[in-house]
């Protein structure tokens, strides 16, 4: 819950009064809160934080951030089911024993 | 250094490391405040590769592990009343209340469910008028942002059918707190990146003059993490105790000005319990009076809710980094990630988590 995950703004539309974007994040679409960061435009980078761009970022760290977290399997996390993580965390935790 | 090929650029890492070695003359003790930096120092070793005498100790910036068991149970009554429809994010819902967690409030048949955004939950209010939408609404100041827009829509859209557990931490008020106690051995903090995205830096030099601490703003990735760390011991190494920002990339000395307007708008500053370490003052946002038909803690009666937490947990002297996770003496029996007894071994931002994942083989071997 606490990632903040980098993010393109793909096109931006407003929503019952605020502004909404699609963003991709590293083939991952979703649709984000934009009212904090109002001027980011289109194929700008934007740190996403719980549906909402919370400040931008260049490009180049954008791609890192990205590539770093899809390796440490933190998108998933971020973008899974819910409940299927949790259902996961509770079983595979266990088995080896300590 | 058998962690280094990890590094998203390994010969980066070699040079902070080294640059760090060469500076460190004695042993210094420092903060990380935030729960995804602790993930990052266990998951990567970070601790391991710093000179012998450099202590990182992790501090109770989990907003998971920290929201005070009252809230939790009250958050566990709600969910399992008729006619709600509870939404919460992912990682709240095996935090132990002090009976059960949410999971087991979703199987014993309660509508409980996992939200990316606390827009999903507004829309969830907007799609059944007839049933009562509750969000969770936990955090640090990085969170707070997004809960305080989704309620400021929900007043703007006449949504009222929707309303928000709120137990909001702030950063500020902790550092300070941790100063104070007299069991207190940090010299330096390395201040959570994300938070000052949303706050900017202003709140820190204050704390840093008075407390003569380095407060080095730090993001997430082992690399920041290492370059974080070592600007903080040249700190320490040479007397000076200032607020460096080690993470420009994401942060703006004013943080995101709309953000914070909206933020004062919606909340207002009051004290909060934090889970195992107890009452901070000023360390928490609550709605303010113009939203407060949209508190949960208002529309529900909840107040008389009796809590019990447990008594093997020392989950509140590894927040204050006085022991680590592999100290408390129920670590990997009593408690597992399976059976967690405190919240500070359900999130993967937990001390306790973070060290039973990546490090049991390790302490096992030690024992
Ligand atoms: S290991 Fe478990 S019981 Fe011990 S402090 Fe951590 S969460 Fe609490």
């Amino acid at each position: 819950m606490c990632l903040a995950v980098p993010g393109r703004v793909l096109s931006t539309a407003e929503v019952d009064g605020a502004l909404m974007a699609q963003v991709d994040f590293g083939g991952v679409r979703k649709e984000v809160c934009l009212q904090y960061i109002p001027d980011a435009e289109i194929g700008e980078y934007v740190v996403v934080h719980v549906g909402f761009a919370i400040q931008r970022l260049d490009e180049e760290s954008a791609w890192r951030t990205l590539a770093n977290f899809e390796k440490l399997g933190l998108l998933e996390e971020e973008f899974g089911d819910g409940f299927e993580l949790a259902a996961r965390q509770r079983e595979s935790v266990e088995g080896t024993g300590l | 250094m058998k962690y280094l090929d990890e590094f998203s650029d390994p010969a980066l890492a070699k040079r902070l490391v080294d640059e760090i070695h060469a500076a460190t003359t004695r042993p210094w003790a420092m903060m990380e405040v935030c729960g995804g930096q602790t993930h990052s120092i266990i998951r990567h070793g970070i601790d391991q590769l710093l000179p012998d005498g450099v202590e990182m100790i992790h501090g109770p910036g989990c907003p998971v592990c920290v929201t005070p068991l009252e809230v939790i149970d009250r958050a566990l009554a709600i969910a399992a009343r008729p006619g709600v429809v509870f939404c919460s994010f992912g990682d709240m819902l095996r935090v132990p209340g002090s009976g059960q967690d949410l999971f087991s409030v979703k199987s014993a048949g309660g509508d409980v469910r996992v939200v990316y955004s606390p827009l999903d939950a507004l829309k969830i209010a907007r799609d059944n008028p007839d049933k009562e939408v509750v969000f969770f609404g936990i955090g640090f100041e990085t969170t707070a942002p997004a809960n305080a827009m989704t309620v400021h829509q929900a007043r703007r859209l006449g949504v009222r059918n929707f309303s928000l557990l709120v137990s909001h931490v702030l950063v500020p008020p902790a550092i300070a707190a941790i100063m104070e106690s007299p069991t207190c051995r940090v010299q330096a903090f390395l201040a959570a990146g994300h938070v000052c995205s949303v706050m900017g830096t202003s709140e820190y030099p204050p704390l840093a003059e008075k407390y003569r601490v380095p407060v080095v703003v730090t993001g997430f990735e082992p690399l920041d993490i290492l370059e974080g760390v070592r600007r903080t011991i040249l700190q320490l190494e040479q007397g000076r105790h200032e607020v460096e920002n080690a993470y420009p990339r994401a942060v703006r000395d004013e943080g995101n000005l709309p953000a914070m307007e909206m933020l004062r708008d919606v909340f207002e500053v009051t004290d909060r319990t934090w889970r195992g370490i107890g009452v901070i003052p000023g360390s928490g946002w609550r709605l303010s009076e113009k939203y407060a038909e949209f508190d949960a803690e208002r529309r529900f009666d909840v107040a008389g809710i009796r809590t019990a937490e447990s008594s093997l947990c020392r989950s509140g002297d590894v927040l204050q980094g006085l022991i680590k996770p592999h100290e408390c003496a129920a670590f990997g029996k009593e408690c597992t990630p399976r059976n967690p007894l405190g919240a500070t071994m359900v999130s993967s931002e937990g001390a306790c988590a973070a060290y039973f994942t990546y490090r049991r083989l390790e302490l096992v071997d030690a024992k």
